[in-house]
């Protein structure tokens, strides 16, 4: 309203001026003359050359400042604390060396940017020293060949690595998976619609109720199945307990991403669909799960990681065994974080590095998950892959074949008539596409 | 509008508020009892888990009264037992971890959105949440052979020089000995918090990315075009606009890190007294102590266990509904995602 209220005023003003001759002009525009000089380009960013002499000098400095301190004046130790004392040193003699020749708050933007810097370098090279540290510790087991074959049941504390393998391990993983995945997708999934699609005050209540849950350190979902399943049912410590317990612990995180997700599909798309008639189900079906398709396997590999990873609940429930055991419902059943757990806390150098060559295998396990939903996901909804868009337009341009080859439609009145520019017919179909 | 475009007066009907219902078909009718009762199905299960961990841990908490709360031992079958040094070694462990994750996951945060080029951002967010996804038994490995011993000498530096201050105080070490042994320093609360730090740092730094890159252009450019420096526009600008979402993440954060069961079990030793000195040998958590106790333990000793860990639910509850609360309430309104 009140945007078409300025407007009108603004459009009557414009009339006024405009038909009124006798105003002064409001504005003059003044006639400017192109200089004649050759106009060079001039750079707004990059490197001055006083930049990088303060910053190697301040690292330079710093180095050896602390390789005296280190060295010469003060008997310290350790590489750890080498660098964080250079990098203290590196930090105020940067300052310094930048307030030379800039003023304040420059001296406190090139500062804060050092240490922005420094500290994505400890994040990620933390990471990716993780994970090298793991397969290099690991590769001692992991290059033989019957790690991945053989059990453990026949290896004895002090056979060498050329005996013994983490099949079994491998194996329980998936049937726990399995389990957990089995219980939770559905279930997950289902609640998330439940919470997106159904109004009222109970969703409401049983959404305090998930996120209340998310906090239940996965520990506890472990002991709840214990008390349970085993102690009340007379459940062995089996595989099946172990998936249950994993469910409980990725339920809620399965379904707080659904409904993250679901939240994210465009509501015109959805009121658009019930404009047409079709009923809630049908538009939940064939509008929002499929826009939300991505995010949905997003969220669900995620969770499938996130459970893969988890040692407490599988270590309270599924027990130890050396050897291979695929039957979920009796007997204890390994699996890759519980047996890295268990084989690095033994003494021999050969467990440990079957330790860390499970610890590897179940990195690797992650990371091709996390893979698959980076391929999968890593878009918001609605947003298309090159080959969907592909796909979408073959398909807009099949349908459009089809319209013409059968005519056009009868007009229902005089005052319609029938689309005949192209892009109107193939927007119209892209959204039916999907239907 | 103003000119009169209404020129008809509105009769004064007395108008019915007319009730909206759709008249549903049996598809939808379907779906919505199979949602309501995919819904409900949750819920049981949710309130079983809680219901029946409340009902178990009350037989010991009855039992033992208001001397859980005081009692340092872990003795249910014997003597007394209580959660004073569990819970005070937990919250000791996660606040260190939070005091080392929150600066990195706000630098790192800032230097996605603000110092990365553009084409690295994706896979820097990528990288961020990759590291929130690595297992806790892979973070505990590098923790207790790699981390820990590297970690010694610092230790001893800190000590050394910062020990008259109480928590960084190691009791039966001789100052600046250089042949003292360092095992002293080992199996700590600060090496426990540390690996916990690389762990919750991803979570909560996911949590303020998202958040600082929500932040208005339009105030980003306000800031530049009057003067200032980038880490002038970050300071007026994103850092508030984010803040919300910062204090969000980090009790996110905090409230995985109290919950941490693996990493923390595979470098601690557990003592069962009050241990307020982060530097020194021995210390315990909540979750290792129920994941080192729950096998030998009889039906009164494992309801113990359900009391202590049903404390620290209470505790991670408490600490995630205000992260929610906090995250909501702000500008920037970032969904905490896991």
């Amino acid at each position: 309203m009140t945007a078409v209220k300025e407007d009108s005023a603004v459009i009557s003003e414009d009339k006024g001026a405009r038909t009124n001759k006798a105003a002064p002009p409001r504005t003059t525009v003044p006639v400017r003359r192109r200089s004649d000089r050759e106009q060079v380009r001039r750079r707004l960013g990059g490197v001055r050359r006083s930049d990088l002499f303060a910053l190697f000098g301040a690292l330079n400095a710093s180095l050896a400042t602390t390789g005296l301190l280190w060295t010469e004046l003060a008997p310290f130790t350790g590489w750890l604390g080498f660098v964080v004392v250079s990098w203290l040193l590196f930090v105020v003699t940067y300052a310094v060396l930048v307030s030379f020749d800039e003023d304040r708050p420059t001296v406190r933007d090139r500062v804060s940017t050092v240490i922005v810097h420094s500290l994505a370098i400890v994040l990620f090279g933390t990471l990716i020293f993780v994970v090298i540290y793991t397969f290099v510790r690991g590769w001692a087991a992991l290059h033989h060949l019957n790690f991945y074959t053989q059990d453990l049941s026949a290896a004895g504390p002090l056979d060498p690595l050329s005996v013994g393998g983490i099949k079994h391990a491998v194996v329980g993983t998936l049937i726990e998976m399995a389990i957990a995945l089995g219980i939770a997708v559905p279930l997950g999934l289902l609640g998330g619609v439940f919470l997106h699609e159904i109004p009222g005050r109970f969703p409401q209540f049983v959404r305090t109720i998930v996120e209340a849950m998310t906090a239940l350190p996965d520990l506890l979902a472990g002991l709840f199945v214990f008390a349970t399943l085993i102690l009340i049912f007379g459940l062995d410590k089996s595989g099946l307990a172990a998936g249950v317990a994993l469910a409980i612990t990725v339920l809620p995180i399965i379904i707080r991403a659904t409904d993250v997700v679901l939240r994210l599909v465009p509501g015109s798309l959805t009121e658009a669909s019930y404009a047409l008639g079709s009923g809630q189900w049908r538009t939940v079906w064939h509008v929002v799960l499929p826009t939300a398709r991505s995010g949905l396997a997003t969220a669900v590999i995620l969770g499938t990681a996130r459970a893969v990873g988890e040692t407490a609940p599988v270590l309270i429930t599924a027990g130890a065994t050396a050897g291979l055991n695929v039957d979920p419902l009796h007997g204890s059943m390994m699996s890759l974080p519980l047996l890295a757990y268990t084989l690095v806390q033994n003494s021999q150098p050969a467990m440990r590095a079957r330790g860390f060559g499970a610890a590897a295998t179940l990195l690797v396990l992650v990371l091709v998950l996390f893979g698959i939903a980076r391929l999968i996901g890593g878009r918001g909804a609605g947003q298309l892959s090159a080959r969907q868009h592909r796909r979408r337009a073959f398909a807009s341009r099949r349908d459009l074949e089809r319209f013409t080859a059968r005519g056009p439609a009868e007009p229902l009145l005089d005052l319609i008539s029938p689309p005949a520019d192209p892009a109107t017919l193939s927007s119209r179909t892209t959204q039916g596409e999907s239907l | 509008m103003i000119n009169g475009v209404l020129t008809h007066s509105v009769e004064p009907v007395q108008q019915r508020r007319r009730r909206l219902k759709a008249n549903l078909g049996l598809t939808d009718r379907v779906f919505r009892g199979t949602a309501r009762g995919g819904g409900a199905i949750v819920l049981a299960i949710m309130v079983l888990v809680g219901t029946f961990l409340t009902y178990r841990a009350l037989q010991a908490l009855r039992k033992a009264g208001f001397s859980f709360i005081t009692t340092e031992d872990w003795n249910p079958d014997g003597g007394g037992f209580g959660i004073a040094a569990v819970m005070v070694g937990t919250i000791l462990i996660a606040l260190v971890a939070i005091a080392v994750a929150l600066p990195l996951a706000l630098g790192v945060a800032l230097y996605i959105s603000e110092y990365a080029p553009l084409w690295a951002r994706r896979w820097l967010v990528a990288l961020v949440d990759l590291m929130a996804a690595v297992p806790s038994v892979v973070y505990g490995l590098w923790g207790a052979f790699f981390l820990q011993w590297q970690v010694l000498s610092l230790s001893r530096w800190i000590s050394d020089w910062f020990g008259w201050i109480p928590i960084f105080k190691v009791s039966g070490v001789e100052r600046h000995d250089p042949l003292a042994s360092l095992t002293v320093y080992t199996s700590s609360t600060f090496i426990a918090g540390l690996v916990v730090a690389m762990m919750v740092a991803p979570i909560a730094c996911s949590v303020m990315r998202e958040a600082f890159g929500q932040a208005p252009p339009g105030e980003r450019e306000g800031a530049y075009a009057l003067g200032a420096t980038r880490w002038g526009m970050i300071g007026s600008v994103v850092l508030p606009f984010g803040r919300g979402a910062i204090i969000g993440g980090t009790m996110l954060g905090l409230g995985r890190a109290l919950g941490e069961t693996i990493a923390v079990a595979m470098i601690i030793s557990p003592v069962f007294k009050i241990q307020p000195h982060i530097l020194e040998n021995g210390t315990s958590s909540v979750s290792s102590l129920i994941a080192l106790h729950y096998g030998e333990s009889s039906p009164f000793a494992l309801s113990a266990l359900m009391a202590a860990g049903l404390a620290l639910f209470v505790l991670t509850l408490i600490v995630n509904f205000g992260a929610a609360s906090i995250v909501a309430r702000s500008r920037s309104g970032a969904v905490s995602e896991v």
